[in-house]
């Protein structure tokens, strides 16, 4: 009991440590934004299409305060920003904040249905590649996998529109509404954490086969799927956590194009109309939730990895 | 007869080192280009890159047409059209929206594709080695604040942060590739300061410290050059990277304007055409495919080959059938 305490304080602590290094990541992200429209660019260009007048400009600066000295200008965005004000958005003059939180459950169904596509068959895929290595199914999965890590996936998109939705009118071009609207941006958005992830199982499962206890299991008379599904796996799903952090923010940016072309109405789709109409709070907005919806995943990989890996307790 | 010309008493000491140095440089390129000419993908895959390198490089030479000729006979014509009077070939991949051939524009497109791919991954490579040769090689306080900068920036959406910058410098190739580099450059710090860890006890450091060197000096002209095998693999990697992030900011309308063009502004611009002309988004994604995945294929290959845990297998396959098992 004392042990399970002690292990559950260490877990906790190391949480805790997590925890702090999430916000330093979005306290320096939003040091970041501002340094990119303050200091880089002037909000006030920003946010006016380029014909605008210097009359028009002016009355900008004035109405955002931006001829106050640098050091004001940024504790009032800091102060601003934590209170999760954003200012309003130019275009539909309302708070920005509550147009990006309506667009992320759309976001977060996109990415859990890619994950839900991609994580099972990189495992398959990894494990069939380990199991014999450099046989000639080991060559073709390896060459699969690399291709899912070269391929554009907006370009993947765009042939997939072709093949399935023009050519044989199975399935909606772009769009929102029941299942078979997100079947195709998904598989687009899964092509490279499958590629990614099925290397990683790949050399984790490799490694893991190597070691003692699998020739123990195996001495024990024990059938390679007894051996492979019961014991390596669990093993190998550490290293393969590890990088999962990765995959996650590789895949939430790519969401940002893929929800372009598929007209996918999440945050990423939202960020690049806000681009387009130069409304500057609601791409900050945006910016930041889509960081946060990162940085969300990765402290939930960390509680898994220090669930299944006892050795992360006690350090 | 030479060599041991060269070993009799007299002769300069230099010389004998250098000669052997020469001549086990030769031999390694010779067990290398043996191991590549046995594993054929890899060996197209070089081809393909130096053909496609030679391509960009003399594009005006070797493109069929002019790229930015325009002609409004010639709209979106499909591959093989026979491209006008005076022409000899016909349009092999067809014509855009404007009538312009298709080859020819994927021949330009290449050389800012791959200029950006390849001056973003030099640039931030340089700077992230630098960057990780100090943090691996002091340790200590400027180790730690420099790692925990690092972390951080590592948490960033990098796209994202990409695409905030351009919309607020603009678009243009430098500034793309000054973008890349900076959103880049920590993997090849992390990468650099672990192994510099590694190297800095082994005894050839001690010897160097020993006779004198200075921290440069063991820094630049010991630690460094065992790091260059797993750094040039990481560049091709990263070439592959950034060349698939310029693409993915041109489509979305912040990186490559025209009149420049790169594949990911050809596919940016051939999308609307995506119902009636097929060949205008197939091909430009098809040659950034065939690219990453070449210095993909390249770059696992070489980490095979320098790392020498795996060379064996590698460097037996074409000697014996048993290597392959």
């Amino acid at each position: 009991m004392v042990v399970m305490v002690k292990g559950r304080s260490v877990i906790a602590r190391y949480l805790i440590r997590r925890l702090g290094h999430s916000i330093v990541i979005l306290l320096g992200l939003i040091i970041v934004v501002f340094f990119v429209t303050h200091m880089l660019g002037d909000p006030a260009s920003l946010m006016l299409r380029p014909e605008a007048t210097d009359e028009q400009v002016q009355a900008l600066r004035e109405s955002l305060n931006l001829d106050d000295p640098l050091r004001v200008q940024f504790t009032r965005y800091m102060g601003d920003i934590l209170r999760g004000d954003f200012g309003e958005s130019l275009w539909q003059r309302v708070p920005a904040l509550p147009i990006v939180i309506d667009r992320i459950p759309a976001t977060l169904y996109l990415a859990g249905v890619t994950l839900l596509i991609a994580v099972p068959l990189a495992v398959i895929l990894g494990i069939v590649s380990a199991v014999k290595p450099r046989s000639i199914t080991d060559r073709i999965v390896t060459v699969v996998s690399l291709t899912g890590v070269s391929v554009a996936d907006f370009w993947l998109g765009l042939m997939l529109i072709l093949l399935f939705a023009v050519q044989l009118g199975w399935l909606p071009t772009s769009g929102f509404g029941g299942p078979r609207y997100v079947i195709l941006p998904a598989l687009a958005l899964a092509v490279r954490p499958i590629g990614r992830l099925s290397q990683v199982v790949r050399s984790a499962m490799l490694d893991e086969m190597s070691k003692a206890y699998v020739t123990t299991a195996r001495a024990k008379g024990l059938k390679q799927r007894v051996v492979i599904f019961s014991h390596t796996l669990k093993n190998a799903a550490i290293p393969v956590l590890t990088l999962a952090g990765d995959e996650a923010s590789v895949m939430l940016n790519g969401a940002v194009v893929i929800e372009t072309l598929f007209g996918w109405p999440g945050v990423g789709v939202l960020l690049i109309e806000a681009i387009e109409k130069r409304d500057l709070p609601v791409i900050e907005a945006s910016v930041m939730a889509i960081a946060v919806m990162i940085v969300t995943m990765n402290l939930l990989i960390d509680l898994t990895y220090s669930l299944i890996d006892p050795r992360v307790r006690y350090t | 007869m030479s060599s041991a010309g060269k070993l009799l008493p007299g002769d300069p000491a230099s010389a004998k080192p250098e000669t052997l140095n020469k001549r086990a440089r030769q031999s390694a390129f010779r067990v290398y280009a043996g191991a590549l000419w046995h594993d054929k993908v890899t060996l197209a895959a070089c081809v393909f890159l130096f053909l496609l390198a030679l391509a960009a490089i003399f594009a005006p030479l070797v493109a069929p047409f002019d790229p930015e000729e325009q002609s409004l006979m010639l709209r979106n014509q499909p591959p093989m059209t026979e491209g006008g009077s005076e022409a000899v070939i016909p349009h092999v991949l067809g014509t855009d929206q404007l009538g312009r051939d298709l080859v020819s524009r994927l021949i330009h497109g290449a050389r800012i594709s791959l200029a950006v791919g390849f001056a973003g991954a030099i640039f931030s490579g340089i700077f992230g080695v630098l960057v990780g040769l100090i943090a691996g090689y002091y340790r200590g306080i400027v180790d730690d604040i420099i790692m925990r900068a690092v972390d951080t920036l590592m948490g960033f959406p990098s796209l994202l942060t990409a695409l905030l910058v351009l919309y607020a410098l603009g678009p243009g190739v430098w500034k793309i590739i000054l973008v890349l580099s900076v959103t880049r450059w920590m993997v090849f710090a992390r990468v650099t300061r672990s192994l510099v860890l590694s190297h800095r006890e082994e005894v050839f450091v001690d010897a160097a410290r020993t006779i004198g060197c200075s921290d440069r000096r063991i820094l630049v002209r010991h630690i460094l050059p065992n790091l260059l095998s797993p750094i040039i693999v990481l560049v091709t990697l990263e070439v592959a990277t950034m060349m698939l992030t310029e693409a993915s900011l041109s489509f979305l309308g912040l990186g490559i304007r025209p009149p420049q063009s790169s594949w990911g502004l050809m596919l940016a611009q051939g999308r609307a055409y995506v119902t009636t002309a097929w060949w205008l988004v197939t091909f430009p994604g098809l040659a950034i495919l065939f690219t990453a995945l070449s210095l993909n294929l390249v770059a696992t290959w070489a980490r095979a080959v320098t790392d020498p845990v795996t060379r064996w297998r590698y460097l037996s396959a074409g000697t014996s059938k048993s290597g392959d098992e």
